[in-house]
């Protein structure tokens, strides 16, 4: 707003200032929680003070889980996740950009027909395709490896679809420049089309990093030993029943440290990731 | 250094002929400048010579060397784009080196080159910008500059000033001409622009629709216009062409039967043929009642300081056959007929059919 609305000005604030709490105090109540000790959070109604078995809590579940759920150490799951959030976008964007520059820059038959099969693809989304998916998994005996666990998540349209937009947008006359200055298509694309796409894979990073930390329905059903746990199916496998036999205080503890690695990441991006999505350098 | 030979080269797009049939030479150190309005395929054709494009049909030819199938870097050419097409992740020096750099040339030389064409071109301290931070007429240097580096035996120019503004066109124009005679390299130049076309050619191409209209020194061009496309697209306002029988012994020109304009030099030759009389505005002079050659009805005026344009229209119709002057007379009367003259050398006489010029 440019205008000086000193009312306007309160109202949006306060509208802002409300959004921002009502989506933080379920996060706070979270951490309270992994404070206190299992007690503590069954009383009604819990107190919204912190406890004192912040270090106790934590060293738990990163070291030997749950005891009443899953006992597989959370230490464990985040380097799983950890693997499977870095893998997926790092593949997602090494195979989308070179599809995309493919389909772009080379002129090959059924060019258009092999762009829109891709691009069909994106209204299947993993849920609708998971049966067959799981089935081929089985079939190749990748069930509980990384491989397994990242492979069917790396084939992406819509980061294909990104990078054909973004690879539109650059000029025709640069690739023809390229082509008098001797460069051949792929000295032209690790040359000029990577360094410009710096911002674009960075946003994209960010999100799939994120979509890959946060998978839940495919890890559940590729894994079933515990050393393959992601921190997010071992929240799940935490949960073992009614109400009574969880605790709660470490249930906590396990999402809080879950939800910490994208904070970070989006945190530490977050430059890269506007620039990525609203300007391009040309 | 080397001429380009173009042999009877066509183009298509499918269906669509592009280029019809253009034939020329161009010697070594020439300047040649293809001109046209938009769509007449001057683009298409420097894009074929410098390997953007394929030929249909016909040969283009580098020094001795057919190159209808090498690729552009092998065809020892560079070219200039309108909107420079500049890498901008890099700096001016690595845009500069780039080619260089593919062709693996050792540091020292590629030092070496770009520090001369960046002295040239006055780009010496600019070297470490990105091409965003430059100016536009910077960026057209830095381009040119990528093209001087490589020491190519042609230069191609595709419309390079067109992005500039008009004043930075003209101070680049003489700076495009001055390096031109300082590195004598054959040049290409593309422009839909006649005053570009004008100054900076040795020779000039005037195309439409994917023919060559006529091809020869600009003066010539100007002087003796081919065809009536020629001498309506060059010169500003463009040529008159006033439509008529030659009658009288060839001393009139007439219109349905009334006298339009009276010749200053009987052409009994061409009595009772068709013809389209073309007169440039600035060759026309005001004069006596009984002097004129023509008395068109005044229109409107447009005064620009040091000439006044006069438009106007012969016979009865207004929209019928207009006539415009450039005269070196400020205050004119706004309305009522304007007696002119025009002296023989200044005559253009046209076959309406074949839109070509009636030899004299």
């Amino acid at each position: 707003m440019i205008e000086r609305r000193p009312l306007l000005d309160f109202v949006s604030h306060a509208v802002l200032i409300g959004g921002a709490l009502i989506i933080a105090f379920p996060l706070y109540v979270a951490f309270i929680a992994s404070t206190q000790t299992l007690e503590q959070v069954m009383q009604m109604p819990m107190s919204l003070l912190p406890g004192d078995q912040l270090v106790q809590n934590y060293t738990q579940v990163l070291t030997a889980g749950s005891t009443k759920g899953s006992k597989a150490a959370v230490a464990d799951m985040l380097v799983n996740s950890m693997i499977m959030a870095l893998v997926i976008p790092v593949g997602k964007i090494t195979i989308s950009i070179l599809s995309s520059f493919a389909i772009v820059y080379f002129r090959f038959p059924l060019r258009n027909f092999f762009f829109w099969m891709i691009f069909v693809t994106l209204m299947l989304p993993v849920e609708v395709r998971i049966i067959p998916t799981y089935e081929v998994m089985s079939d190749l005996g990748l069930l509980n490896t990384y491989a397994g666990l990242t492979l069917p998540l790396i084939a992406s349209a819509t980061a294909t679809f990104l990078f054909r937009q973004f690879f539109m947008t650059i000029p025709d006359e640069l690739a023809e420049a390229a082509r008098i200055d001797g460069a051949g298509p792929m000295r032209f694309f690790w040359d000029v089309v990577l360094p410009l796409s710096k911002t674009t894979m960075a946003a994209l990073f960010v999100i799939q990093f994120i979509y890959g930390w946060n998978q839940y329905l495919w890890p559940l059903l590729i894994t079933s030993e515990e050393e393959m746990y992601t921190v997010v199916i071992g929240i799940k496998r935490m949960i073992v029943g009614g109400d009574a036999a969880n605790e709660w205080q470490l249930i906590m503890a396990t999402a809080i440290l879950a939800m910490l690695p994208p904070a970070v990441v989006v945190l530490l991006m977050q430059k890269w990731f506007v620039k990525g999505l609203v300007e391009t350098e040309k | 250094m080397a001429g380009v030979a173009i042999r009877d080269v066509h183009k298509s797009f499918g269906p669509v002929k592009v280029i019809q049939g253009i034939s020329m030479d161009i010697a070594d150190g020439e300047f040649v400048v293809m001109v046209g309005p938009s769509g007449c395929g001057k683009s298409t054709l420097l894009r074929m010579v410098a390997g953007l494009e394929s030929i249909t049909s016909g040969e283009i030819a580098i020094g001795e060397r057919v190159v209808n199938e090498l690729e552009p870097k092998d065809r020892d050419i560079a070219m200039v784009f309108q909107n420079y097409a500049l890498y901008p992740h890099m700096s001016v020096y690595q845009n500069m080196a780039y080619g260089l750099r593919i062709q693996g040339r050792p540091k020292a030389e590629i030092e070496k080159r770009v520090q001369r064409a960046a002295e040239i071109l006055e780009l010496d301290k600019l070297l470490k910008r990105r091409p965003r931070e430059l100016s536009g007429g910077q960026r057209q240097r830095v381009a040119m500059g990528r093209a001087i580096v490589r020491e190519p035996k042609v230069f191609l120019f595709d419309e390079p000033l067109s992005n500039l503004d008009a004043k930075l066109r003209v101070q680049m124009r003489s700076e495009l001409q001055a390096l031109h005679q300082r590195l004598k390299t054959t040049t290409l130049y593309v422009t839909h622009d006649q005053v570009e076309a004008m100054t900076l050619a040795h020779r000039m191409m005037v195309m439409n629709a994917g023919r060559a209209e006529q091809i020869g020194a600009p003066l010539e061009v100007y002087q003796k216009p081919a065809t009536t496309f020629v001498a309506a697209f060059i010169g500003s306002p463009p040529m008159n062409l006033i439509p008529g029988r030659i009658a009288q012994g060839g001393k009139v020109l007439a219109h349905d039967g009334e006298i339009s304009v009276r010749l200053p030099e009987p052409r009994p030759a061409l009595e009772g043929r068709d013809v389209l009389l073309g007169v440039r505005p600035e060759h026309f002079e005001t004069c006596a009642q009984s002097e004129a050659l023509l008395s068109p009805d005044i229109d409107f005026l447009e005064l620009l300081g040091s000439d006044s344009l006069v438009y106007g229209h012969l016979g009865a119709d207004k929209q019928g056959m207009r006539v415009a002057a450039r005269l070196h007379i400020s205050i004119l009367a706004k309305e009522g007929r304007l007696p002119l003259r025009f002296s023989a050398e200044h005559v253009h006489l046209f076959d309406p059919e074949s839109t070509r010029r009636i030899e004299d």
